[in-house]
């Protein structure tokens, strides 16, 4: 009942900021909106310049959106923890009877609303514009948002042990750090695209899973059910990973002062 | 209005609400606090004094689960804060002039966050209590960050009393407050700590103030408690008109006084 509390507290405080701030209520869709605008037409306009039987749409822009939606996972976990480190509220915020089970928990769940206002605008935008239809994925659509969404939660609590290991300045590694991982997560072309050492990373990452798997059902081929399994699977072991190298990294700057002393990033 | 206390030394309370045991804290060579061992009673204010560096703030940070101790232990009313950090710190609260509420959020949103954080029933009617307490009801809905810093050291005492806790812990509470509202601070804290059968832990540079509402005092030096006692007959003890004297002994001269301890 108290972790509950304890949970509902973060999601509380996150929700009293973005109501009173259009500088955090915009960037929850604006920029998925605009990504879905700009990739809409992109893929009508290569509809118009390709073979009808290729349909760009559901390949582009469905990857577009959940890629997105994927990017907003992570930063909904990272900005909810940003907001103690530009509001200096480390102090006040570890010396309650919190734990880090329970503030990670409360990332995760601010993450949850977050992304899932980006996720509907996308959805609106997408279908009623573009046409867009994920009926042609059935029910494996299902476990392919649970992936990318629990990819985004372990990408998203590493970003945060990152940051406060390395301190405040640490921000700037968080917002391109899904721009980097694209490429090799092969949102928009197969794996087989990538050269053999990009492959090699790429399996080790869940999105790239999804992605090709994705892109089997498109092409009438059955999805791979090993590659669903190793998405799954990596994407859990991220996150207990991810939640391990938070609490050490905790762990460690209770240890050093870091905590105490944040603003120096540097316990020495 | 009653204010601070005064009168002959008191008996230290019996029940302890803070019980520090042999706290040392190094960083790589550098030894902040050494061996520091002391307890604070229910219904006791206990001063922690000392220059700049001493390590007042160290051992606060212990106390409050921020920063880990090399040696020694630290339990609370019994719990010790290594083994069980949250149920330690629920009964804990603070406030620090370098740890001012979140300056975006309104001064009722930063208590119902906190609120919750430390489990508070009836969270609303004790923010009520707080605010009007604190004569902060009309900054309710103003963003903690534009408030004066009077009205924000009062903002971080509401805090600081929302779980009413066993071990109030105040780094400096008066030192951003006019003389007038330093005054009427002191009183509410006193009043809470002699109400709420609270163990209060207080820094501070203001000797008059200590002298006031302390019942006992902790000279630090170098990592060190050098001196303890009553403030209003520990100067004497030491051949010192005035507890600042004996302040700025201890700044000074903290060897010379520390071989007349027996």
């Amino acid at each position: 009942m108290k972790s509950l509390s304890h949970i509902a507290a973060i999601l509380l405080r996150q929700f009293y900021l973005i109501r009173s701030s259009p500088a955090r209520l915009l960037p929850l869709f604006v920029w998925t909106a605009v990504d879905i605008i700009l990739w809409g037409f992109i893929t009508r306009y290569l509809n118009a310049v390709t073979s009808p039987a290729l349909d760009f749409v559901p390949v582009l822009l469905g990857a577009v959106l959940l890629w997105d939606f994927f990017t907003r996972v992570m930063y909904g976990v990272t900005t909810t923890f940003l907001e103690d480190v530009w509001s200096r509220n480390f102090l006040n915020l570890f010396a309650t009877p919190l734990s880090i089970a329970e503030y990670l928990g409360g990332l995760v769940v601010s993450s949850i609303v977050t992304s899932f206002i980006g996720l509907v605008v996308m959805l609106i935008l997408a279908i009623a514009v573009f046409s867009l239809s994920f009926f042609v994925y059935g029910l494996m659509l299902v476990p392919y948002v649970l992936v990318l969404f629990l990819s985004g939660i372990g990408l998203g609590v590493l970003a945060c042990a990152l940051v406060l290991r390395y301190g405040p300045a640490a921000e700037w590694f968080v917002w391109p750090i899904p721009a980097a991982l694209s490429p090799f997560a092969a949102v928009f072309y197969p794996l087989a695209t990538l050269p053999q050492w990009m492959q090699y990373v790429a399996h080790l990452l869940p999105p790239s899973y999804i992605f090709e798997s994705m892109r089997a059902i498109l092409a009438g081929r059955p999805p791979s059910g090993m590659g669903l399994f190793w998405g799954l699977a990596l994407a859990l072991l991220y996150i207990l990973l991810a939640g391990w190298y938070f609490t050490r990294i905790y762990r460690y700057a209770v240890r050093t002062g870091l905590i105490a002393r944040y603003s120096a990033e540097t316990a020495s | 209005m009653t204010t601070e206390r005064s009168g002959a030394p008191r008996a230290p309370a019996a029940e302890k609400v803070l019980t520090a045991t042999g706290l040392c804290k190094c960083y790589g060579r550098t030894v902040a606090v050494e061996g520091v061992s002391f307890e604070v009673g229910r219904n006791e204010i206990v001063g922690l004094l000392g220059p700049n560096g001493a390590g007042k703030t160290t051992i606060i940070n212990m106390v409050l689960g921020i920063l880990e101790p090399t040696a020694g232990t630290i339990h609370i009313e019994g719990i010790d804060i290594a083994r069980h950090r949250s149920r330690a710190l629920a009964r804990t609260n603070f406030t620090a002039v370098y740890a001012p509420l979140p300056g975006n959020l309104t001064v009722y949103q930063n208590l119902r966050f906190f609120g919750l954080l430390y489990g508070v029933d009836d969270l609303a009617r004790k923010i009520d209590e707080l605010l009007e307490h604190f004569e902060i009801a009309r900054f309710r809905h103003t963003k903690c960050g534009v408030l004066s810093s009077g009205e924000q050291t009062r903002a971080g005492l509401a805090k600081a009393l929302l779980n009413q806790p066993h071990l109030l812990l105040l780094d400096e509470p008066t030192a951003s407050l006019d003389p007038a509202s330093a005054r009427d601070i002191r009183a509410k804290i006193c009043a809470f700590a002699a109400q709420e059968a609270v163990g209060v832990l207080w820094t501070s540079h203001n000797m008059a103030e200590v002298e006031k509402v302390c019942d006992r005092v902790l000279f630090l030096s170098h990592g060190k408690i050098l001196l303890a006692g009553h403030p209003q007959t520990l100067p004497r003890e030491y051949g010192k008109e005035t507890l600042e004297d004996l302040f700025i002994a201890v700044a000074k001269e903290p060897l010379t006084l520390g071989n007349n301890e027996t």
